[in-house]
């Protein structure tokens, strides 16, 4: 049966990694290749890449990265981050990213998911969908967690999937950065629904939260940055946990 | 010196195609030019064939037939000439007789089958990440010896006529054939170019043949 795959996320700027690996001496750290490559030689089942850059005209310089890491990666790569049209979509793929990651411009135009998992095939269109608890009701953000939406992120994502999406990216905003493990709960619940893959994100600390993730959260791909960036844990070490207690992993 | 020629019809990503045979040839010391084209010049002259292939099978079948006789010199290489062709994910399921996927389509039928929808079952669909690859007793079997992990994205899968035409196996749901092969023609449903090592090996041991 399929793998649980576990994905290291890294921030990228201007083309440069403001978010990634910190302990190692790698000869040139702001160098998303070299980071990537990293990963990948350490079983990364797939590496993102998040693009933070603040202008449009910066943002190209993604389609560089992505080229460059496509010459030295050969595992699958996701690519997110300000993405807003069809034309964005494809200068990425054909630069070689797998899949790309639409968040903001899913929210402003529906539509787009819809476009682009017929034109490029669903399993290339990653929805992300940041979530944030209020009362009993999970809402969803956009603009990277910095506007509040009217939608209920449970309704989103069953909407989502509807418009052909082909793989689900859930942040918890509650649990992001607490490194208390993720939002079990959460995960769960869309689970319930969900027909297309679902990647859990924000919140791993520990290796049992990768499990809890698994077992609890019901996610078939677990994506963490800091705990890895930082070498509190490694990928071997989180695979090695999980094998050992008998979930599905690659080696 | 080989020529590996990647077929290029407007199907999502073949550069990361290409730059795999580009960093196999590399690292192994093996002369060769890798193209990614459609001229039919080209793929009279390659020593080798890749046919990738994303989205869906009309598209891709529709793709190939928008460059006037790219099939007819395909068919020349691989049926007549005999030379090693490989399809990867829906460039494998090309190979079969009809596919299923979106109402009743022609493959180019090389090799028999019929590529149909994998069984739900509470299963997710697109069958989507790392699965083992087992090898079957086949004797078109080149191309993998060992049984290792290898990247899949794929809701069709191909349903073999004569068994003889399964070269590996995997499990989702139900068993199904993930590699293919007859003679000099060989298919992949997962993706070796996203496959890490072992994938590269495997696109290795086919440009060896």
């Amino acid at each position: 049966m399929v793998k649980t795959r576990i994905i290291p996320c890294l921030d990228v700027k201007d083309g440069r990694v403001v978010k990634g690996i910190n302990f190692l001496n790698l000869i040139d750290a702001g160098d998303p290749v070299e980071q990537a490559k990293h990963y990948s030689d350490n079983g990364a089942d797939e590496i993102c890449f998040l693009d933070i850059s603040a202008s449009l005209e910066k943002r190209d310089t993604m389609v560089n990265v992505v080229e460059k890491t496509a010459n030295e990666v050969f595992i699958p790569l996701t690519v997110g981050g300000g993405i807003s049209s069809i034309e964005n979509i494809h200068a990425l793929l054909k630069a070689g990213a797998d899949k790309v990651s639409i968040n903001s411009a899913a929210i402003k135009n529906p539509n787009i998911i819809k476009q682009a998992s017929e034109y490029f095939g669903n399993q290339c269109i990653v929805v992300a969908v940041d979530a944030k608890k209020h009362n009993n009701d999970w809402f969803v953000y956009s603009h990277g967690g910095t506007k509040k939406t009217n939608l209920l992120a449970l309704n989103w994502i069953e909407k989502i999937q509807d418009l052909g999406a082909g793989e689900i990216l859930l942040t918890s905003m509650d649990k992001d950065g607490t490194k208390s493990g993720f939002d079990n709960v959460l995960l769960s619940e869309v689970s319930e629904f969900l027909k297309i893959p679902l990647i859990a994100s924000g919140g791993v600390g520990t290796l049992d939260h990768f499990y809890d993730g698994v077992v609890k959260g019901k996610a078939d791909a677990l994506l963490a940055a800091s705990v890895f960036h930082f070498n509190e844990i490694s990928i071997k070490e989180v695979k090695k946990y999980l094998k050992d207690k008998n979930i599905n992993i690659r080696d | 010196m080989k020529k590996i020629t990647i077929v290029d019809y407007g199907s999502g990503n073949v550069l990361s195609a290409q730059k795999s045979f580009i960093k196999i040839t590399k690292d192994n010391d093996i002369e060769a030019e890798v193209l990614i084209s459609k001229k039919l010049n080209d793929v009279k002259s390659s020593t080798h064939i890749v046919l990738p292939g994303q989205g869906a099978f009309s598209t891709c079948m529709n793709g190939l037939k928008k460059t006037d006789g790219l099939i007819d010199e395909l068919c020349e290489f691989a049926l007549i000439k005999k030379k090693p062709f490989l399809g990867i994910c829906v460039g494998m399921q090309m190979l079969a007789k009809t596919s299923e996927e979106n109402g009743v389509f022609t493959g180019l039928g090389w090799i028999d089958g019929q590529i149909k929808l994998l069984p739900r079952d509470n299963l997710k669909l697109p069958h989507m990440g790392w699965n083992l690859v087992i090898p079957k007793n086949s004797k078109y079997n080149n191309l993998i010896s060992f049984q290792n992990d290898f990247y899949f994205v794929h809701s069709y899968y191909f349903d073999c006529a004569d068994k003889d035409n399964i070269l590996a196996e995997t499990k989702y749901g139900t068993n199904f054939a993930s590699i293919v092969g007859k003679e000099n023609i060989y298919g992949v449903q997962f993706h070796p170019e996203k496959s890490s090592s072992q994938g590269l090996n495997l696109l290795k041991e086919f440009i060896r043949l």
